[in-house]
């Protein structure tokens, strides 16, 4: 059924529709919505046989979540940002146990300094914590990613992290078609957990594992993320043939036929980079699109025939690896068959500086002629960089660094983007 | 219909995310494809705050916030002076704004000399809520103008929209307000175009 609804609210309902039995969850903006949502569908009794839990921190949302998933329920959860990191201890906990969490990540910045805006550093900080990761790039494949991730990760017995933008997504209205009860139902069968907390069958699960065989399990947690490389095209397949559409697997390519440059990028971006080269394609540029759904597991093989024959990279990345540059790009280097100085990083959108059609088609451009720079930093204001520099220079005591900057920027309550 | 893009200028607490999205819902309800989203940031009561309406006959892909904008919605004048509403506006754009006032009163008559006469629309959203709703909120009301006004979108998917939004008497008094606004603005047109 087309709603025109919030983003938050297309996901709680579709949540709603993979029947879970446990969600727990603490608010954090951009993710309050999809948890509020959640809160007064459970209570108005939509969402039979669930029970809410109110935790008192993101690390006891996990803890609940691990529980809860131990004990053979269908568990969810969702934050952004610093509840993130927060939880970073019991994130490792689920994968590393192997429980089949869904949880939904309203990608927002970390601090300091504080912003609650959107960028991918909270998710990218957890890219190496054995969870699945999933990047939507709308919020109709937000809606279709959470279907899919419950069927995934209970198949395989891993967690799955849906990333959807913050604000960006999480808060916009647009349409979507929300699918029915019994189409969901067709594709999601109930959860049949491979290992269950039940005191008719008692067992254990968390062993301490020494040097003696800390490394087979660290070893089947990799073997088991490499299946899933191969598992999800086809759970993607089987998605479209029962829904209709296309959403999830592993990426997704644009106008890449003939393209001798390729932009990479991950979730809401997508539609603004192919919005630009569109209008780029009609200036003649031969330029396409590869937008990474599946984040973990890396799907080197898939990456690596996309960018095929194509001679320039750019990897457009919400997050800054500091002292490195491009986390994004670092993964598309190890599966680019050309010269690894043909894959260039761009980084955009931190903190939610707006990423426009202008700014990527002048970095675009450059890229062409062939003069755009290793690592790029689009739209950086280099004399307000320039100032903060020189007071360094200048005096030992030279201050809060984001006082100072914001104090040289003046008011920006009159600007409007 | 191509790509329409909407600006929504007012302050907190005067629902101006809501009325972006209220629109979109309108627009969906023609068939269209639509996107809502705010300027997110200073969520305070009377700081200043922008909303975003893209409208289109295809799938928006667009996320950038809207820079050129088609019309611009202001429910709240004194904010004229203090945030460059008009950024990125072009001539042939349309403004609408809540006040009892003229362009002149407000102090922009000579930057709107250039426009279509039909483009610009003032509302008296703030009064028409009051007597309506008994709240001073304007944002339903600009809606029903900005349906007459643009054209772009009927009175009646409006009303289905805030009927969606709010509920009992709350949803008539600002379908009231939007449709009072309506006539207002379909007769400051009329007079517009025989000055």
């Amino acid at each position: 059924m087309l709603k025109q609804i919030e983003g938050s609210r297309a996901v709680a309902e579709a949540v709603g529709l993979c029947r879970p039995e446990v969600i727990c969850a603490y608010p954090i903006s951009p993710q309050t919505h999809i948890v509020e949502a959640l809160g007064e569908m459970v209570k108005a009794g939509q969402i039979e046989g669930c029970e809410y839990i109110n935790v008192e921190s993101e690390f006891a949302a996990m803890s609940v979540a691990i529980g809860a998933s131990a004990a053979g329920a269908r568990a969810y959860t969702a934050t952004a940002s610093q509840g993130l990191l927060f939880m970073a201890e019991a994130v490792f906990n689920a994968s590393g146990l192997g429980l089949p969490i869904v949880m939904t990540v309203a990608n927002r910045a970390i601090g300091a300094p504080i912003n609650i805006w959107n960028d991918h550093t909270d998710s990218m900080s957890q890219r190496d914590c054995g969870w699945i990761q999933l990047f939507a790039e709308t919020n109709q494949e937000a809606l279709d990613l959470h279907i899919q991730a419950f069927r995934l990760g209970e198949e395989l017995s891993l967690p799955v992290m849906v990333c959807m933008d913050g604000f960006i997504l999480t808060h916009a209205v647009e349409r979507v078609d929300m699918p029915t009860q019994s189409q969901v139902d067709a594709y999601l069968p109930p959860f049949e957990p491979r290992q269950v907390l039940d005191p008719a069958e008692p067992v254990s699960i968390g062993a301490m594992v020494g040097p003696e065989a800390f490394l087979e399990v660290r070893y089947l947690a990799h073997d088991k993320q490499m299946r899933a490389l191969e598992l999800i095209p086809g759970w993607a397949e089987e998605f479209r043939k029962a829904f209709g559409r296309e959403s999830g697997g592993l990426m997704h390519t644009y106008r890449c036929e003939d393209a001798d440059t390729i932009v990479v990028a991950l979730g809401s971006v997508l539609g603004t980079v192919k919005d630009t080269v569109d209008e780029m394609r009609d200036r003649g540029a031969k330029i396409g699109v590869l937008g990474i759904t599946c984040f973990r597991p890396w799907p080197s093989a898939a990456v690596r025939t996309a960018l095929g024959k194509a001679c320039r990279v750019v990897v457009l990345e919400k997050s800054l690896a500091v002292g490195l540059g491009g986390i994004v790009s670092t993964n598309v280097r190890t599966c680019y068959s050309g010269n690894p100085d043909c894959v260039h990083t761009v980084i955009a959108g931190l903190g939610g500086r707006a990423i426009t059609r202008a700014s990527l088609s002048r970095m675009l451009d450059t890229a062409l002629e062939g003069k755009l720079e290793a690592l790029t930093f689009l739209d950086l204001d280099k004399p307000l960089v320039e100032r903060a520099l020189a007071r360094e220079r200048e005096q030992r005591r030279s201050g809060p660094i984001a006082e100072n900057i914001l104090r040289d920027l003046g008011t920006v309550a009159s600007k409007v983007t | 219909m191509s790509l329409f893009q909407v600006r929504i200028h007012g302050r907190g607490g005067q629902g101006v995310v809501t009325a972006a999205e209220m629109l979109s819902v309108a627009a969906f309800k023609e068939g269209r494809h639509a996107q809502a989203f705010p300027s997110f940031g200073s969520e305070r009561t009377g700081a200043p705050v922008v909303a975003f309406c893209r409208i289109d006959d295809r799938e928006i892909r667009l996320r950038e916030p809207v820079m050129q904008p088609d019309a611009l919605i202001i429910q709240d004048p004194t904010l004229l002076h203090q945030v460059d509403v008009f950024s990125g506006l072009a001539r042939d754009g349309y403004i609408m704004i809540n006040t009892t006032r003229t362009f002149d009163a407000l102090g922009i008559g000579e930057f709107v000399r250039e426009f279509d006469p039909a483009h610009l629309c003032t509302v008296p959203a703030t009064e028409l809520a009051l007597r309506h709703v008994g709240r001073p909120l304007p944002n339903a009301a600009l809606l029903g103008g900005f349906a007459a006004a643009t054209g772009r979108i009927s009175l009646a998917c409006v009303s289905e929209a805030i009927r969606e939004t709010f509920s009992g008497k709350i949803a008539e008094g600002n379908v009231a307000a939007a449709s009072e606004a309506f006539e207002h603005v379909r007769k400051e047109i009329g007079e517009a175009a025989h000055a």
